[in-house]
């Protein structure tokens, strides 16, 4: 089984947001990056099927030089061998033909991408991939096994979960439940010198346009002060959320 | 530039997501000058759709998408789209328009955004903003294809009346075997339990209940307001209470009218995944914590003697008002 797992290199999640060049780009400016959460969990579920299973797992993402560590980190949690594609991720289109590209030539059976990336949100890359290469494509992803050709996964639905059956190639849209986060993987000592020798191939990008382009930031207007009530006087909440927010 | 909705249902019932859909449609439609044509699927009676501006309605019936298959959906609405010669098309932000939205677009070589709050900000070029850095942020992005895809974020706009005569009219698309790569074996779906994606009140609880045998007191809290109950991510971690329940930034993200947080802090994470809600009331005992700062409404107190007395006054309240 060859297995890809695309990775977004986002800013942690406990970052501060900013903003420069006229609000029209992130300020990286003291910002820890990370494997994507929801890429992170897919790629854990990825390292089972290689020591369970035999497959092999290759990581890849669309990014300049800087996101380098982070493949590294994801070869040093025991992916076989990583890709980057040498461009800036312009917008979701951009980057699932690029990744389709890499899928084509390199005949993945299934590709693991997270849900959706936590710095943009586009939520697009995964459907966008399927869509190009006429894949099996299943989003909200919490649970796959596969037993030969035969693939039994489930996706969260709303208010509850489905199950599915499918064969490769596939595509995931993955997220928590694939793995749980006890399970995640922290890189050991071992583990980071062995990724230093592992192969980092660098792709250069295919022609693709932009369909989107991100023009301008802005972070929410600053909240006014809460408002305190007291816990012997809760019937003012209750007026206050009936009159005042009119949510009841 | 006419403009396509999928209104979405469930059991045989408009979403009220389709609804806030349609208003918008209605709303976008007035200033570009054209009409709003809505695609069913599998509903014998469309014609709430008219209350909210709709026009046309392509009615789709075909046993084969008695489940939801995404590309089979997705295959629907694009040969409506070409049918009507759209250039808008519109869905919601509900787990399957999600898991819809980007298959839609790539096969109409159409641009995407998702997240979308608010009227576009501008029609030429076409400019609309949405949620970017899980809440943290908006963005305004610019779509440059003729073709535009749009999933509206659940509550970011509203339901809005506007009566309109809308014409039926049968379409049968093609639907490919080849769309159903992907079966369904089973559904697990708890019945008659409000979703955090329907629900316009959310009650949700953190590690300050001390333990799962205690949400007995939430469940009934939900039960009276007629909410949907959410945790933490310590708390679904701890193997409390079902991921589903999880919210915050890697859980589900929770846009609703009212979120009460009951014994949750507030850490950025949780806080990024709910901060779209329009009103949050926190109940806490630490008056320094986190989530005092971004709430709307707080009390300062123990869980476990404000939510029983929230409970009787929320009952005797909504005895009176309905």
């Amino acid at each position: 089984m060859k297995i890809l797992v695309c990775i977004s290199h986002v800013p942690d999640t406990t970052s501060k947001i900013n903003f420069i060049n006229d609000d029209s780009q992130f300020d990286t400016n003291g910002v820890q990056f990370v494997i994507n959460p929801n890429d992170e969990f897919g790629l854990t579920r990825a390292i089972w099927f290689q020591e369970q299973q035999g497959a092999t797992v290759t990581v890849v993402n669309v990014g300049g030089p800087e996101t380098e560590p982070t493949l590294r980190k994801a070869l040093a949690i025991g992916a076989n061998e990583a890709i980057r594609i040498h461009a800036n991720p312009t917008d979701g289109f951009f980057v699932a033909k690029q990744l389709a590209e890499v899928i084509k030539a390199g005949g993945y059976d299934l590709i693991i991408a997270g849900k959706e990336s936590l710095d943009y949100n586009g939520g697009m890359v995964p459907g966008m991939i399927a869509g190009i290469l006429g894949y099996n494509f299943l989003n909200s992803c919490v649970a796959i096994t596969v037993e030969r050709t035969s693939i039994k996964a489930a996706r969260e639905i709303d208010g509850g979960k489905e199950t599915v059956s499918t064969t490769f190639p596939l595509i995931i849209g993955g997220q928590k439940g694939l793995v749980e986060e006890k399970d995640l993987r922290i890189p050991n000592m071992r583990g980071i010198m062995t990724a230093r020798t592992k192969t980092l191939t660098i792709l250069e990008p295919i022609d693709a346009p932009s369909e989107t382009k991100a023009v301008k930031f802005e972070k929410p207007a600053p909240k006014s002060a809460v408002k305190l009530i007291s816990a012997d006087n809760l019937d003012e909440l209750i007026n206050l959320l009936h009159n005042e927010a009119k949510v009841i | 530039m006419s403009i396509i909705l999928y209104a979405e249902s469930a059991e045989g019932k408009f979403k009220k997501v389709a609804l806030e859909l349609a208003s918008y449609a209605k709303k976008v439609a007035a200033s570009l000058g054209t009409t709003v044509t809505a695609v069913t699927i599998n509903i014998e009676d469309v014609s709430e759709l008219s209350k909210y501006g709709v026009d046309k309605i392509l009615k789709v019936t075909d046993a084969k998408l008695a489940g939801f298959t995404a590309k089979a959906y997705a295959d629907v609405i694009k040969q409506a789209v070409e049918k009507e010669s759209a250039k808008l098309v519109l869905l919601s932000s509900t787990t399957d328009s999600l898991y819809l939205a980007p298959l839609v677009a790539v096969t109409l070589d159409a641009g995407f955004a998702s997240n979308v709050v608010g009227l576009p900000v501008s029609l030429s070029p076409f400019q609309v903003k949405r949620t970017a850095f899980s809440n943290k942020a908006f963005n305004t992005t610019e779509i440059s294809t003729a073709v535009k895809v749009l999933s509206l974020s659940k509550n970011s706009y509203g339901i809005f009346e506007n009566a309109s005569t809308a014409t039926e009219e049968v379409f049968s698309p093609v639907i490919s075997d080849a769309d159903f790569g992907i079966k369904i074996e089973s559904l697990e779906k708890a019945s008659g339990k409000v979703t955090i994606a329907d629900a316009d009140i959310v009650v949700s609880a953190g590690r300050g209940l001390k333990g799962p045998e205690n949400w007995g007191m939430i469940e009934d809290l939900a039960s009276v307001l007629g909410a949907a109950t959410a945790c933490s991510k310590p708390v679904s971690d701890l193997g409390w209470r079902p991921h589903g329940e999880h919210v915050g930034q890697t859980g589900k993200p929770v846009s609703t009218n009212l979120y009460i947080a009951i014994g949750i802090s507030g850490a950025i994470q949780h806080i990024a995944g709910i901060n779209a809600s329009k009103v949050k009331v926190v109940i806490n005992t630490d008056p320094e914590a986190p989530f005092f700062k971004v709430a709307d409404y707080g009390v300062v107190g123990d869980a476990f003697e404000i939510v029983p007395k929230l409970i009787e006054k929320f009952r005797a309240f909504k005895s009176q008002n309905s």
